[in-house]
């Protein structure tokens, strides 16, 4: 009789061991098609199928990341490119904020504002690039407006599609509990808006790292973006496709960082996750 | 010291037509009373409400409490929506203080008295999105009371909700009713819920919205659903109920 008991409880708990130990974990799903990817691209590489200057093999690269990180040479590129956008980014983003706050709320400066933001947005970031630097030339100043123009919009648009969509039922309740203006602000109008707000500002920061590729492979004497358009000139691919994979990372690391920051803040809202 | 209502007419404006939703309600209701007031769908409650809570102010009439005219949303009438219309970015605690600084140790106070007072003990720190519709509405109830309302709006409160969750709500509401002294208007469309609470229940027929009979409930609570007077009152309100009917045939604007 004992030993039955046990046994059942053994064969209730297994399928849960079983279904842990199939199942791995969410964060090392997503390096299985890289690995296979890179595996297969050294494959290719290593057996010389391709020219080096083509296609270089992925160890060629590991190795030329290690020495541009020994030499320090990586940092320094690194640090001007992350200033450069941060930079961009604060004045871009500092404005579309304000700016999609104030047109948010006042349905008067709307009317004044809204519709030449409508047209400056439709104009591609690519086609102002020349006029920036015919006006501002090649130095910092056009590569931080160009950054700037290009994460002024994603904030704005979202901010003020934020600010407008807060539910007409819960200003009734802010009125028959008799709100202040500032109030209203704190506890109905900016907190219904921050998931819009904070959207506004991932891609805001997606726009930022990507002028600042274009604003560096168009002319400069530092950054990760010369240091690729450099290694091109002296066909070092493999420094090229390093430049790229740091592109990639910090771009990566700070949509990551933005999503740990909505999660803190909207930690109130019970959205729907996916299915497994 | 009570509200009194006097509304002349009441009408919404369509394109070609003027739709007359109340016309002609005179209603005294004395301090501490509980009115419920019942009617058929569309007979106007929730209008009517919303004029006595000041939501809407385009009416002829004057809505008078405590000899204050009402002219706009006060916290002075504490209004419960049909849904519980809570902030979902803020807790059970933050919901109830609202605009108010829950580390000012006089709202804390209040704020912990009244989550005693609607059986929320234990869910303080919850979000709206983590506990039932009933509870949801148990937070609303003590938001708006926790602002000491002179009257207590609620339009049919408990209508979204189960039978088991509502009998406890109404005698949660009951229970608040006679700890607080506070004057309720209460609008439901449940013969039986309006019986249960009210001392009064105000009877309203449609097209227009006019006031049909107001019956003084005189029960002790708590009451019971089965008990003979009770069954009796019952009886008095379908009565009234029937007596509509016939006369809106009659005058050829029924469905
Ligand atoms: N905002 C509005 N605009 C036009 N008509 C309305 C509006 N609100 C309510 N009505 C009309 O007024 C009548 C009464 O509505 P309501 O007060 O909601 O009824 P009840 O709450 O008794 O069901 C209905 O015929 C409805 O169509
Ligand atoms: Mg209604």
């Amino acid at each position: 009789m004992k030993v039955d008991a046990q046994q059942i409880a053994y064969s209730n708990v297994d399928p849960i061991i079983e279904k842990r130990k199939r199942k791995p974990p969410l964060w090392l799903k997503g390096f299985v098609l890289p690995a296979v990817v890179i595996a297969v691209w050294q494959l290719i590489a290593g057996l010389g199928f391709v020219s080096e200057t083509v296609l270089p093999s992925p160890l060629l690269i590991v190795q030329s990341f290690i020495s541009l990180t020994l030499s320090g040479e990586i940092f320094g590129h690194l640090k001007i490119s992350i200033l450069r956008a941060l930079c961009g980014f604060l004045l871009g983003a500092g404005i579309g904020l304000t700016l999609g706050l104030i047109v948010g709320f006042s349905k008067r400066s709307e009317g004044y504002i809204d519709p030449t933001m409508q047209i400056l947005r439709t104009i591609p970031n690519l086609a102002v690039t020349p006029l920036f630097i015919l006006w501002f030339g090649f130095d910092e100043l056009s590569k931080i407006l160009l950054i700037a123009f290009a994460s002024f919009f994603p904030i704005y648009v979202n901010t003020f599609n934020g600010i407008r969509s807060v539910d007409a039922k819960l200003f009734d309740v802010a009125r028959v509990l008799e709100f202040s203006k500032g109030k209203q602000l704190t506890r109905l109008i900016f907190p219904a808006s921050l998931s819009s707000i904070l959207l506004g500002i991932r891609l805001s920061l997606g726009a930022a790292w990507l002028s600042l590729v274009v604003a560096e492979l168009m002319g400069s004497s530092s950054g990760v973006g010369y240091m690729i358009m450099d290694a091109r000139q002296f066909s070092q691919t493999e420094k090229v496709f390093v430049g790229i994979i740091i592109f990639g990372i910090v771009g990566k690391l700070t949509d990551s960082f933005v999503k740990i920051l909505e999660k803190r803040l909207l930690k109130w809202r019970n959205s729907f996750d996916g299915v497994n | 010291m009570a509200v009194d209502i006097q509304i002349v007419e009441k009408s919404f404006h369509m394109e070609t037509t003027k739709n007359i939703v109340l016309n002609g309600i005179d209603l005294r209701i004395e301090e501490g009373d509980f009115l419920t007031i019942i009617g058929p769908s569309g007979c106007g409650k929730s209008t009517l409400l919303k004029i006595m809570a000041g939501l809407d102010t385009e009416y002829k009439g004057v809505i008078d409490i405590n000899g204050r005219i009402v002219e706009k949303p006060a916290i002075a009438q504490g209004f419960i929506f049909q849904e519980h219309r809570l902030f979902p970015w803020l807790t059970v605690e933050q919901n109830i203080a609202a605009d108010l600084n829950l580390k000012d140790p006089a709202v804390r106070q209040k704020v912990d008295d009244m989550i005693e007072i609607v059986r929320l003990k234990g869910y303080e720190k919850a979000f709206p999105s983590e506990i039932s519709g009933g509870m949801s509405q148990r937070v609303a109830i003590a938001r708006a009371l926790i602002r000491d309302p002179e009257v207590l709006l609620l339009d049919e409160p408990f209508g979204a909700l189960d039978a088991f969750t509502r009998q406890h709500l109404q005698d949660v509401l009951i229970d608040i009713w006679q700890k607080k002294k506070i004057t309720m208007v209460l609008v439901t469309h449940d013969i039986d819920e309006s019986i249960y609470l009210g001392t009064d229940i105000a009877i309203l027929r449609a097209n227009p919205g006019e006031l049909q009979k107001l019956v003084h409930v005189g029960l002790s609570y708590p009451r019971s659903r089965t008990d003979p007077s009770f069954q009796a009152i019952r009886q008095k309100v379908l009565k009234e109920f029937e007596k509509t009917d016939t006369e809106s045939y009659k005058d050829g604007e029924g469905i």
